[in-house]
């Protein structure tokens, strides 16, 4: 019976172990990695043995004590700013859900002035405040003063940098911790309001923990950012890992070694930040899938 | 002098343009268990959540132990209580809801100790003891250490009891707290809620299931469109609705 052997012949499985495979073989095959290595040797030859790139003199600057104290200064920077940003941050977002309108305001005008005009304004704006207001002083509006400062000995380059960083930080990490409250279903508050909590209580013990798996991986981009944007600060003469670079090529016209000794440590630290937040996603996405819950998801 | 332990009278809310409650007449008294039942959309859930002040209401009267919710009565002025104010008298009524809402962060025991130890100020060991005992009487003791993702849906909703009854309530409301269960599961939440009702706890139960609330409870109010069409034993509810609506509505679910 043909039919009956025809069936036969397709129920039988496929022996693989006897046939062997033969890949589709073209000979445009070798053509892409044919493009990069050339690429790549092309760029090797012009960047690593280019002369003008002066790579002995990088090396000699890459630990010098001036980079160093840059780079110190560039770090410590970063970690404050950040910190700084992600309170206020987590302030901003919790007065968006305020039931006062006026809080409500107050946080949409911080988010929408802070992401609406440039860092660079915001830290030279910082850094000129002593034209504005010549001196600070605390009291009461149109009132008496209890205590006033001179400006320019309280806003050092530094605090300019720190204020206009982390200010503009805020309003960013704003949004990210917003959407991360959003991602909590809303049941999590009213349960936690049901037992006696009031807002701002459930708000810090049962919302909050359970957006962090949403809130920290965008985190972790931010402080890359961070990290590179404190560079800006050169412009209000603030001695980080950029600027000290630039004092000494003023001084000595080795522009690119300088700047390669800074890209070094940029891409170094970038690199180092990068690893970490690769864990920390992969921490929270497994946390996430599997039914037992990770330590760290406690808190 | 004794008061109900709800009262309402003539309650509204209004959310936007839409009359959601329109005037609610309904009363518990003290060790009561009432169930409203209801289309879905009549406002049962609203309702709920203005007992519990999780919502405001936006006229008539409602007050639970004889204090008007939200409020605090002097010289026959209502003065508005402020947010923790609020959250102590909410402290007091125990909440279960149809999705469990259990603190997903927490095991089942820190979901139980969460408001004793947060709200209440307790010890944490004397919290534990006493959440120990509570989850042995939903029949849980095994599962304290389990987080909610590891419970089914009725152990789930059994440790939801146990966290509303750790706070020692005056009264209980569940909003259609077997709803989302598998129907091999209802039994056994039903039958904590039955314990709870034969000893004594003033209870606010939505439910859709009849034979529950033809057995356990004293009276069972009909909810329609925003208002409370009939109320009174649920056998008389059940065999004689006066109103069209519930009669229609018990054809299709008795
Ligand atoms: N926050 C809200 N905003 C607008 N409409 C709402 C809100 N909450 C409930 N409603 C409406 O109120 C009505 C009653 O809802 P609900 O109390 O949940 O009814 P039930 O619990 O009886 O099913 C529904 O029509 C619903 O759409
Ligand atoms: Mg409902």
């Amino acid at each position: 019976m043909v039919t009956h052997e025809t069936s036969q012949d397709i129920n039988d499985p496929p022996r693989h172990e006897h046939m062997e495979v033969v890949p589709r073989r073209s000979v445009l095959r070798f053509v892409p990695p044919l493009i990069v290595v050339f690429v790549g040797l092309a760029l090797l030859q012009s960047v690593v043995l280019n002369p003008n790139f002066e790579w002995p003199l990088v090396g000699s600057y890459l630990f010098s004590t001036a980079i160093l104290e840059g780079l110190a200064t560039t770090l410590g920077l970063t970690a404050m700013c950040m910190l700084t940003g992600a309170v206020l941050g987590i302030i901003i977002a919790v007065m968006h859900r305020s039931e006062h309108w006026l809080v409500v305001g107050f946080a949409k005008v911080y988010i929408w002035f802070f992401r609406g005009t440039p860092i660079l304004v915001q830290l030279i704006f910082w850094y000129n405040l002593a034209a504005l207001f010549p001196n600070l002083s605390i009291g009461v509006p149109f009132g008496p003063s209890l205590f006033t400062v001179n400006t320019n000995t309280l806003i050092t380059p530094f605090m300019a940098a720190f204020l206009g960083l982390s200010l503009n930080e805020g309003a960013y990490m704003a949004e990210i911790v917003r959407a991360g409250i959003g991602s909590v279903d809303t049941g999590q508050e009213e349960a936690a309001r049901a037992i006696g909590m009031t807002r701002l209580r459930a708000m810090r013990r049962i919302v909050l923990p359970q957006a962090m798996p949403f809130i920290i991986p965008p985190t972790g981009n931010e402080t890359i950012g961070m990290l590179k944007m404190t560079s800006l600060v050169s412009v209000i003469s603030l001695s980080d890992l950029l600027y000290s670079a630039q004092t000494i090529y003023s001084r000595n016209f080795e522009v690119i070694p300088l700047l390669l000794v800074c890209c070094c440590w940029y891409l170094l630290l970038t690199s180092v930040l990068t690893v970490i937040q690769g864990r920390i996603e992969r921490h929270y996405a497994r946390g996430r899938h599997s039914a037992t819950p990770q330590p760290g998801e406690r808190t | 002098m004794s008061f109900h332990m709800v009262e309402a009278v003539g309650v509204e809310k209004q959310i936007g343009h839409q009359m959601i409650l329109k005037g609610i007449d309904f009363t518990v008294d003290r060790g009561e268990v009432v169930s409203l039942i209801g289309p879905s959309g009549s406002g049962k859930s609203t309702f709920l959540r203005c007992i519990n002040h999780l919502t405001k209401i936006t006229g008539g009267y409602l007050a639970v132990d004889g204090e008007p919710v939200g409020y605090r009565r002097s010289d026959n002025k209502l003065y508005e209580l402020s947010d923790a104010e609020v959250a102590l008298t909410r402290a007091e009524i125990g909440m279960v809801f149809q999705r469990f809402n259990l603190f997903g962060h927490k095991t089942a025991i820190e979901n139980v100790i969460e408001g004793p130890v947060q709200v209440k100020r307790q010890p944490v060991e004397r919290a534990r003891a006493r959440a120990a005992a509570l989850l042995e009487r939903v029949g849980l003791s095994s599962k304290a250490d389990a987080y909610p993702s590891q419970l089914s849906g009725g152990q789930q909703q059994r440790v939801a009891i146990a966290r509303a009854l750790a706070m020692d309530p005056k009264l209980m409301l569940f909003d259609e707290p077997t709803s989302a269960l598998d129907p091999e599961l209802v039994g056994e939440v039903l039958a904590v809620m039955k314990d709870l009702a034969a000893d004594g706890m003033t209870m606010v139960v939505v439910t859709h299931e009849m034979a529950f609330a033809r057995e356990v409870c004293d009276r069972v109010a009909f909810m329609d469109d925003g208002r409370v069409v009939e109320c009174g034993p649920p056998n008389e509810v059940f065999n004689n609705p006066t109103s069209e609506r519930a009669r229609s509505f018990f054809a299709r679910v008795l």
